[in-house]
């Protein structure tokens, strides 16, 4: 474990500052409504040069924030996957069609969430799960599509999210998908505005380390949509990805665009093995 | 009228005579405070769910005041030790006159 050895060897520097605590990820383990184990570490992909294990944000939270996931009771996120589940069952559109109608009972989605975002080949793109819902919307129910970051667009990724649960995530990266990759991967290093941060600074290189009050995870999106108790809603990828860009003080690019659709590819990717967990639970 | 308010309650089915049971509540409110200005700076009105109660058979067990500081979605989890067959009622109590309720049996043996 290189981090380990890293720590020690800063131990005595430490001393003179306390307050600033390190920790690696806890030990616990995650099981869903006592039947749903959830993988949160597991080895690195070999697509992820720079990290041996890689963890779900889940293992980097408190024990109180932790407990909220292990019961869908007690998770506030399945609030909004009971919307979506009358969503799913409602007709829309001129087509005079609902969910149901094409896909039968949300279960039949499980194993979805894992393999997005993925190259579309109707459409000569990457897609994510949001863009396939609004696909589907105007082209197959004629209905209204969806804000990117918009409320029900979450709760319905959070519904299709909740049937994957305790499957791993694994989505392609090579063939088609693979120049959006290389972008996506290009962004993660990529240092952005006035802090001049990129999201390896954070999440790669520091992860474990306190940024002020908040415990750095890896930025693993296998829990996403994510219900966050600071604004107690679901929060989708991208809605996540602009908050980031910009507490580093730089102009961010717009939830939906085809920067923020390479980088979710790529960080996706580097959670490759971990299991699906949204709607996950973090502060 | 606060929109999208739903009550859910989690009561085990049966209980032994004499066991201590957990019972789990939620709501589904977005708990306004009072406190909070919209962008043109005025005042967004208090909406909070204000009391809660539960009762069982009739009898109140539970009663408690909720202020504006409690987050959107409250959710109560307490211990009950049940002494025969009955029901629980739960009752929330909304700022704006609303009551919600929802009633679970339990089967004592």
């Amino acid at each position: 474990m290189k981090k380990t050895t890293a720590f020690i060897g800063s131990a005595a520097a430490l001393v003179l500052v306390p307050g600033l605590a390190l920790s690696d990820p806890d030990e616990d383990s995650l099981t869903i409504n006592g039947d749903i184990p959830i993988v949160t570490q597991t080895d690195a992909p070999a697509h992820t040069e720079n990290l041996s294990e890689i963890y779900s944000g889940w293992r980097f939270r408190s024990d109180e924030t932790q407990a909220f996931q292990m019961d869908d009771f007690d998770n506030p996120g399945m609030i909004g996957v009971e919307n979506a589940a009358v969503d799913w069952e409602t007709v829309d559109g001129s087509a005079g069609k609902s969910c149901a109608n094409c896909h039968g009972a949300p279960e039949e989605m499980a194993g979805v969430r894992a393999v997005y975002p993925k190259w579309n080949e109707e459409m000569g793109k990457v897609t994510t799960l949001e863009m396939e819902v609004n696909n589907c919307r105007e082209t197959r129910m004629g209905a209204k599509t969806w804000k990117y970051t918009g409320g029900d667009m979450t709760d319905m990724v959070a519904l299709i999210s909740s049937v994957s649960r305790g499957m791993p995530v694994n989505v392609e990266i090579n063939g088609p998908a693979k120049e959006t990759w290389e972008q996506g991967k290009e962004l993660y290093y990529t240092r952005t505005g006035q802090l001049e941060l990129s999201c390896a600074n954070c999440h790669e290189d520091s992860y474990g380390m306190m940024i002020r009050a908040d415990h750095l995870s890896q930025g693993q999106i296998n829990g996403f949509p994510t219900y966050r108790l600071k604004n107690t809603k679901l929060n989708s990828v991208h809605a996540r990805f602009k908050g980031c860009v910009r507490d580093t003080r730089a102009q961010t690019y717009k939830p939906g665009s085809p920067e923020f659709i390479a980088l979710e590819l790529y960080v996706a990717s580097r959670g490759n093995g971990l299991s699906v967990e949204g709607p996950s639970v973090r502060n | 009228m606060a929109s999208g308010v739903k009550p859910r309650v989690k009561v085990p089915k049966k209980a032994a005579a004499g066991e201590t049971i957990t019972i789990k509540t939620l709501i589904s409110h977005k708990m306004e405070s009072g406190q909070r200005k919209d962008d043109d700076g005025n005042i967004i009105p208090r909406s909070i769910i204000n009391r809660f109660t539960a009762d069982f058979n009739g009898q109140n067990v539970i009663d408690v005041t909720l202020e504006p500081a409690i987050s959107t979605n409250p959710y109560f989890q307490f211990e009950a030790v049940v002494p025969e067959s009955g029901e629980f009622k739960f009752t929330w109590y909304d700022d704006d006159g609303s009551v919600y309720d929802t009633s679970k049996k339990i089967t004592v043996s």
